[in-house]
């Protein structure tokens, strides 16, 4: 295959052959595992509609800020509890500017808390776009008169994040302890799996408990904020530093089963290196379980802050998620009068996401599956 | 498929001629572990004390059940298993010392085609990846030169080349193995071990298969290490066949003298299985008492004597030498005295 000198006349037909198979070739695009998958995904109208779903709840979420809602933390006590309100639609509620001798800055940070600056950005379009215009009421006020619709809205940002971002920290530290720990094997596997199964039999709840009372104390937090981290991103280190135990365990068999087929013996034989393999030819064939049990550790997640925000240790009041919602409005509920909007709507969206995210992981499981690789 | 052996090359008779491949004393002993500490309770000895040469441009069939070991033997010789002890020597270079890119280097010339097509191709990647890769690996060649590789090996192997883009799973098995062959022979290797290549393939394809590797040896100067349980197969392609029992080597000859005169009382057994194309004549079948003995218990003496029809006392204490006649060599000792006393000789 040395490229000669001059180009002899069969060399140029050589070439001419070759250009001619390419054009060719290029015409006849194979099925990737991925394009497989996506299209048996597609007939899944379930897990499609779960996935247009959460797609959209998530650009509605990213948009909050611009979208014509309430500020959220702004109260209104002579109209606390008040019931949804359908009609009018809109009302001219945005009037924080109203409110003299306060820069634009101190009044959305009265209105909204702590924004940064895409926030901010989104907030000065949407007073463009929309000016003192906000949808009424329609889940409703709380007890401080807050509304509901709103909070809803910025709590989903901070539920989903959390979801995300926690589930992505897992991913990262189980993929790679659980690949290292399969790949290696032997008395190292054999360590590492016996520490994950040591962790697994801490009963986390009480190390998250212990972990947010020592982080959430006066002197901690005020350190803490001084370096620039929050209760929040303690939060996602916190949980997804828990999760991340099933990942490994996961990732660690599917390794091992891969490590054994014979491709991999097969490029072992061409000289390629322990590297080429792992990158070249272990991790690709682990995205799908990889796919697929992210799916079902995101809401496991969003539920884990729920609870820990219902039980009074996730985020803090007046910042809202789905969590904070539900616990306030169970605080509501009196035998006299049960304030229902409270209660339905965010367990409502709670549920609906957690639902969407299990249909969607349930769909991708079965669109991933080698076993239904025959179309 | 027809039984007619191909003409042996010319190399293969011509003792003279420096082996490509010498294996002496080949052994890998497989640890047996048990218990919380993992303490080493015994060994299958999957292969004992293996020895052989393959002549350039020679196949060698690898004949005997499954269990005896013949797929170690192939594994080995590559290095995809460590051998216990035993030299494997390539061209005369020490196949054990090599180490890093000394390795690498030999794995050029030495290729594995696997049984199982399915397992064995990535199915995350495209024909033209996979073939690609090891010339990408080697540093063979320019982008350009690569793809015109590909292309011709694809060729080579009778697929289409313009099916490069496609996926493994998108191939029948028999194409699959050659995508296989393909990608072993894109490195211009100088020897093959096929571990039983056509196995899990329909009969059909399985001529075709075989027909593709006498092909490929004769346009490449290849040299094969045929590992098979398909005798009639492993008389097709092989110039000399050597017969596996349980680890070791029993009989190793030139593959008309092996199928016409077989002399360890094993290989007798094997061929005799074998089902003949003459109808009316029935030959003998010998069925052999017993199972297969565990590798990690081999019997005392010769591994043979449990189940073998002629084996008197001294098979059940001593271990058979190689004996060799007109370079035919068996271990027997039954056969070895028939065969040494001066009464048989006519």
């Amino acid at each position: 295959m040395a490229s000669s000198a001059a180009p002899s006349p069969t060399d140029q037909k050589d070439a001419e052959r070759y250009q001619r198979l390419l054009a060719e070739a290029r015409a006849i695009q194979g099925v990737s595992l991925g394009k497989d998958a996506w299209r048996r995904l597609k007939k899944n109208r379930v897990a499609m509609a779960s996935l247009w779903f959460l797609v959209g709840l998530g650009v509605l979420a990213f948009l909050t800020p611009f979208l014509p809602l309430q500020p959220s933390h702004k109260t209104e006590t002579k109209l606390k509890f008040a019931p949804p309100v359908s009609s009018p639609l809109l009302v001219d509620s945005y009037d924080i500017e109203k409110q003299g001798g306060k820069s634009q800055g101190e009044l959305d940070k009265d209105g909204f808390g702590e924004l940064n600056f895409i926030d901010r950005g989104m907030l000065a379009l949407r007073r463009r776009v929309f000016g003192p215009w906000c949808f009424n009421s329609l889940c409703g006020r709380d007890k401080l008169g807050r509304d509901t619709l709103a909070r809803l809205f910025w709590g989903a940002r901070v539920s989903l994040l959390v979801g995300v971002v926690a589930a992505f920290v897992s991913l990262v530290i189980g993929v790679t302890y659980g690949a290292v720990s399969g790949y290696l094997g032997g008395w190292i596997d054999n360590l590492m799996m016996r520490i994950v199964e040591a962790l697994d039999s801490v009963p986390f709840i009480f190390v998250v408990i212990f972990l947010i009372t020592v982080l959430s104390q006066e002197d901690v937090n005020k350190a803490l904020a001084g370096v620039g981290i929050n209760r929040m991103h303690i939060f996602f280190v916190v949980v997804g530093a828990i999760y991340w135990l099933t990942m490994s365990r996961v990732v660690r068999g599917q390794v091992i089963s891969l490590k054994n087929e014979q491709f991999i013996e097969a490029a072992r034989t061409i000289g390629a290196s322990r590297w080429r393999i792992i990158f070249r030819h272990l991790m690709p064939n682990l995205t799908s379980v990889v796919i697929v049990y992210l799916t079902l550790t995101i809401p496991r997640v969003i539920l884990f802050e729920a609870f820990l925000s219902f039980v009074g240790l996730g985020v803090e009041v007046p910042n809202a998620s789905w969590g904070v919602l539900a616990n306030e409005a169970v605080e509501a509920i009196t035998s006299v009068k049960v304030f229902w909007w409270l209660v339905v709507f965010p367990g409502a969206a709670l549920a609906a996401t957690l639902f969407a995210l299990n249909f969607l992981g349930d769909g991708l499981r079965d669109a991933l599956d080698p076993r239904l690789k025959n179309r | 498929m027809t039984v007619q052996a191909p003409a042996p090359t010319p190399t293969a008779a011509a003792p003279a001629t420096r082996p490509l491949l010498q294996v002496t004393n080949l052994k890998k002993h497989f640890p047996i572990r048990r218990g919380v500490f993992q303490r080493v309770v015994g060994h299958v000895r999957a292969v004992d004390d293996v020895s052989f040469h393959i002549n350039p441009g020679e196949t060698l069939g690898l004949v005997g059940e499954s269990g005896c070991g013949k797929t170690t033997v192939g594994r080995t010789l590559l290095r995809l298993i460590e051998p216990t002890a035993g030299e494997i020597a390539f061209e005369g270079r020490d196949v054990r010392a090599l180490s890093g890119g000394q390795l690498r280097q030999l794995r050029r010339d030495m290729q594995i085609v696997f049984q199982d097509p399915y397992g064995s191709l990535n199915p995350r990647m495209t024909i033209r990846a996979i073939v690609e890769e090891g010339l990408i690996i080697h540093g063979l060649g320019n982008r350009k030169e690569r793809l015109e590789k590909v292309i011709d090996t694809l060729e080579d192997v009778g697929l289409d080349p313009t099916y490069i883009n496609r996926y493994p799973h998108e191939f029948s098995g028999g194409q699959r193995q050659r995508i296989c062959v393909a990608r072993a022979l894109a490195l211009n290797p100088k020897f093959m071990v096929l571990d039983e290549p056509i196995s899990a393939l329909d009969v059909s394809i399985q001529s075709q298969i075989i027909n593709l590797f006498t092909e490929l040896r004769r346009k490449h100067n290849l040299t094969y290490l045929f590992i098979s349980h398909d005798l009639s197969v492993v008389e097709y392609i092989s110039d000399r066949v050597a017969v596996m029992y349980l680890g070791e080597l029993v009989e190793t000859g030139t593959s008309r003298e092996l199928y016409h005169h077989a002399i360890h009382p094993y290989t007798k057994a094997l061929l005799s299985s074998v089902p003949k194309m003459t109808p009316g004549k029935k030959p003998e079948r010998i069925v052999l008492p017993g199972d297969v003995p565990s590798p990690s218990r081999p019997p005392p003496g010769c591994r043979f004597h449990p189940r073998c029809p002629l084996a008197i006392d001294i098979c059940k204490v001593e271990s058979p030498r190689e004996t060799i006649v007109d370079g035919h060599m068996f271990r027997c000792h039954v056969m070895e005295q028939q065969l040494k006393s001066p009464a048989s000789k006519k």
